[in-house]
């Protein structure tokens, strides 16, 4: 009787052992999927919709430019604006120095252009143009996937 | 003795617990951050910047297809007007010419085939997309056909399988879009 009585209390009590075990094992995967890098946005940026489109997958070597209407707060938007990093480019041509010096450090470098789609394409080609002298040839249109 | 045996195993056992839960903080925080948002859009290559020196080559025009797009959104091509969707059907019309009726109006070759797109400076990015995705949609379709016919598979699954040099199709039905610089406009 009393051998019953321990081998039941010895049942009761739940592993949780491997518990830890499992928790680090969603926190690794947590960790590694996360991008902590996000620019705080001075442009407002709306994607437009495309249906052939492709995946970016070396997240790493993408290098982003936002191109929209300058937020002024309040709900107003000023004229249009090109963004590299955290900082408003007054200027297009320089967007050619901070391109290129990006593609120094990383050659296979991927520009993703993130533009508003009420933007002209003026500004757009413009930009175009200073990343073809910068020799960033590779780039990519960001779009949402047209539902 | 016993009981003294008993304690000691507790005292072992007793920090681990709280690794569970400072792992549990961890993992909220990074829930919470994470932001699994996958990147898409439309790849394209520019080409290198103009040399001065050097001419453009030769291109017959018959292998040239030119979509012009003004700022109210309608679309020219080849000096005639035609809807956004009328545009995916004429470019693989134009491509795809060795395979039908040997038209002398359309490109020789898929490979020798050139797709320009002009805008105007004002004509609005969405439209300019719009566009860009109605030629690619075209050469997706063709793609797509000829990858069929050649292992059945989807070209995205080919597309995966083989490497770039290898790439049967994408020789077939190469990608020739340009971009070309916008009028001022009006």
């Amino acid at each position: 009787m009393s051998k019953f009585k321990k081998k039941s209390k010895t049942k009761q009590a739940v592993p949780t052992s491997a518990m830890p075990d499992i928790i680090f094992m969603l926190l690794i995967f947590f960790m590694v999927v996360t991008v902590l890098r996000e620019v705080e946005l001075l442009v407002r940026v709306d994607f437009t919709q495309a249906e052939n489109i492709e995946k970016i997958e070396q997240k790493r070597l993408v290098s982003y430019i936002y191109i929209g209407p300058e937020v002024l707060g309040g709900g107003n938007f000023g004229e249009s604006k090109v963004q590299i990093d955290d900082a408003l480019v007054e200027d297009v041509v320089e967007v050619r120095r901070l391109m290129y010096d990006k593609l120094m450090e990383e050659p296979r470098m991927i520009v993703s252009l993130r533009v508003d789609e009420t933007s002209q394409m003026g500004l757009v080609s413009d930009v175009q143009e200073e990343l073809r002298e910068a020799n960033a040839l590779r780039i990519n249109y960001s779009t949402l996937r047209d539902i | 003795m016993f009981a003294n045996k008993k304690k000691n195993r507790d005292d072992i056992e007793s920090p681990g617990s709280a690794m569970a839960d400072i792992a549990f903080l961890l993992l909220i925080f990074f829930l919470v951050v994470t932001t699994i948002d996958v990147d898409t859009g439309i790849g394209m290559q520019l080409p290198p910047p103009p040399d001065p020196e050097e001419e453009p080559p030769p291109i017959k025009e018959r292998n040239l297809m030119n979509i012009l797009v003004n700022s109210r959104g309608q679309i020219l091509l080849d000096d005639e007007q035609v809807g956004i969707h009328q545009v995916k059907d004429k470019v693989t019309e134009f491509v795809d010419n060795q395979n039908r009726s040997q038209d002398p109006n359309l490109s020789e070759s898929p490979q020798q085939a050139i797709v320009s797109i002009k805008t105007d400076r004002q004509t609005s990015y969405d439209i300019y997309i719009d566009m860009l995705d109605e030629v690619r949609g075209a050469y997706k379709e063709l793609r797509d056909n000829a990858t069929r016919e050649l292992t059945g598979e989807t070209y995205q699954q080919y597309n995966e399988r083989v490497t770039r040099e290898n790439n049967q199709v994408r020789e077939m039905y190469p990608e020739n879009i340009s971009l070309a610089e916008p009028d001022p406009g009006t």
